[in-house]
């Protein structure tokens, strides 16, 4: 494995130019500057809103100094709440180039569309010459998802990414995993896992603020349908997604944003605190991807059943497909097969440690389905989060 | 498990099996050294015991209980709404957890 070395010490596997919109306002201007490049180097994200949010701008600072992003060009259009010289200031003292484009100031939509994509002609030669150094194990973030799930998530691919995180965590990488909402059911068994008492209360206490804010949008949690599929229990039904966590002791709990303080496996909240607004936590799967990388994953292992497409701006996405029929209908969109478990072709330990694999030939540079393909989903939205307190991170 | 049975055994801790196929009454698998025939049919998905698993003791899928059953439940029966149940209590931040 290879990396960019960035000042703060971490290191990325990829050397990403960001065009970051600052509003919707502004994507027009942004994509137009972005989609010039297709080889997958220029990537775009932004945020939508026009109306302050705390956690949008902690966000964009994580993500526009994430490891694997090489320099950043926002593009504002002037008159949002967004704190845009802020964040300019935050990606400069952490030693990218960076430029920050405002429409109003510009002349508007064509001129802003050249300027941007004049800096990004000259600023793409300078991180070409950036020399790559080796990156070692324990330097590695990996965060896991799954979307998309149907009746074999459960057996096959999540299964076998919590094998695939044994292997990675017992080489010292950091492995993330997160949605509360679906482990409701498997807080007592986290809690066991937890590596202080202290730690093992505030999972509890995570878990059962998930179920409060899913009660209040009237989401029930275990389904008619469910047992159709041989799910008997609530806690079944929480286990199979538990299942991508593996076996590891849990020494933290992050929120969004929040950095690993070392290797191990971390929990992330991604349910905000307080009372229950902005709508859904997580409004699809990519905003729990974007928020698994604001926690510095290098990469993303995503189970799907059902057959998922997407990948994600910033850091690629191993797709494992759990269902055999998916994986002959989807082929191209599909990394790891690990419906060949239920056919008997393969077993969890085999799958897992092809997607260990997979993970240190992606960190050297080879490129998932999902990136060759172009994908490069972002969602930011709005959300509010309190600080983690210091029991959540006993290891620090 | 031996390898080539139509099963999935997700943990070796785990006193319940998953048909990886719908596997009909009379189904033999061996499990170690141990032969397990089938008294009931199970669909693909769900789960059989791996051993006797009596009244009131945990089912463990994924080295985790999942519940607890509610009868005895004889090697190689199909273990579902019947004779398990949840020991989960869905109350958000009510006590006690296992």
């Amino acid at each position: 494995m290879r990396g960019w070395r960035r000042a703060d010490g971490r290191k990325g596997i990829r050397n990403v130019l960001l065009v970051a919109y600052l509003v919707e306002c502004a994507h027009h201007v942004a994509r137009a500057i972005a989609e010039r490049h297709d080889d997958g180097d220029v990537q775009l994200i932004g945020f939508p809103g026009c109306y302050p949010n705390d956690y949008a701008q902690a966000m964009m600072e994580r993500l526009c100094c994430h490891p694997n992003v090489g320099a950043v060009l926002l593009v504002s259009l002037g008159c949002e709440s967004f704190a845009r010289r802020r964040l300019l200031e935050v990606v400069r003292a952490s030693g990218r180039p960076a430029e920050l484009l405002v429409i109003q100031e510009a002349g508007g939509t064509r001129s802003s569309i050249a300027r941007g994509r004049a800096w990004v002609a000259g600023t793409l030669p300078v991180l070409a010459a950036q020399a790559t150094v080796p990156l070692a194990p324990e330097e590695l973030v990996i965060g896991t998802i799954c979307g998309g799930s149907d009746g074999t998530s459960g057996l096959t691919a999540n299964p076998a990414i919590g094998r695939a995180f044994d292997r990675l965590i017992a080489a010292g990488a950091a492995g993330i995993f997160e949605e509360t909402g679906e482990l409701i059911g498997c807080e007592g068994h986290m809690a066991s896992r937890a590596a202080t008492p202290e730690l093992a209360a505030e999972i509890v206490a995570c878990v059962d603020k998930a179920a409060r804010y899913y009660t209040t949008l009237g989401h029930g949690s275990f389904a008619v349908g469910n047992a159709d599929g041989g799910l008997t229990t609530q806690e079944e039904k929480s286990m199979g997604a538990y299942a991508k966590s593996g076996a590891s002791p849990i020494v933290g709990l992050l929120k969004p944003g929040d950095q690993p303080p070392g290797g191990g496996l971390y929990l992330l909240d991604v349910v905000p605190d307080g009372e229950v607004r902005f709508g859904f936590p997580n409004i699809a799967d990519n905003a729990e991807i974007v928020e698994l990388i604001a926690c510095g994953a290098h990469v993303i292992l995503f189970s799907t059943g059902r057959g998922s497409v997407v990948g994600s701006a910033i850091s690629p996405v191993i797709k494992v497909c759990a269902n055999p029929d998916t994986f002959r209908r989807l082929p191209e969109d599909m990394d790891i097969d690990a419906g060949r478990i239920l056919e008997g072709r393969a077993d969890l330990d085999t799958v897992g440690a092809e997607i260990a694999a997979l993970v240190t030939a992606v960190a050297g540079g080879t490129r998932t389905c999902s990136e060759a393909l172009g994908h490069q989903e972002f969602i930011l939205t709005y959300k509010s989060f309190t600080p983690a307190g210091p029991a959540c991170l006993p290891g620090r | 498990m031996s390898a080539g049975q139509p099963v999935l055994l997700l943990a070796p801790e785990d006193n319940v099996l998953i048909a990886v196929r719908d596997l009909p009454a009379g189904q033999r698998l061996v499990d170690g050294g141990d032969e397990i025939v089938l008294p009931d049919a199970v669909p693909l998905g769900h789960k059989l015991a791996r051993r006797p698993i009596p009244r009131g003791a945990s089912v463990i899928k994924y080295g985790a209980s999942i519940g607890s059953a509610t009868r005895d439940i004889p090697a190689g029966a199909w273990v579902h709404l019947h004779n398990l149940a949840s020991d989960y209590l869905a109350t958000a931040g009510a006590g006690d957890r296992p």
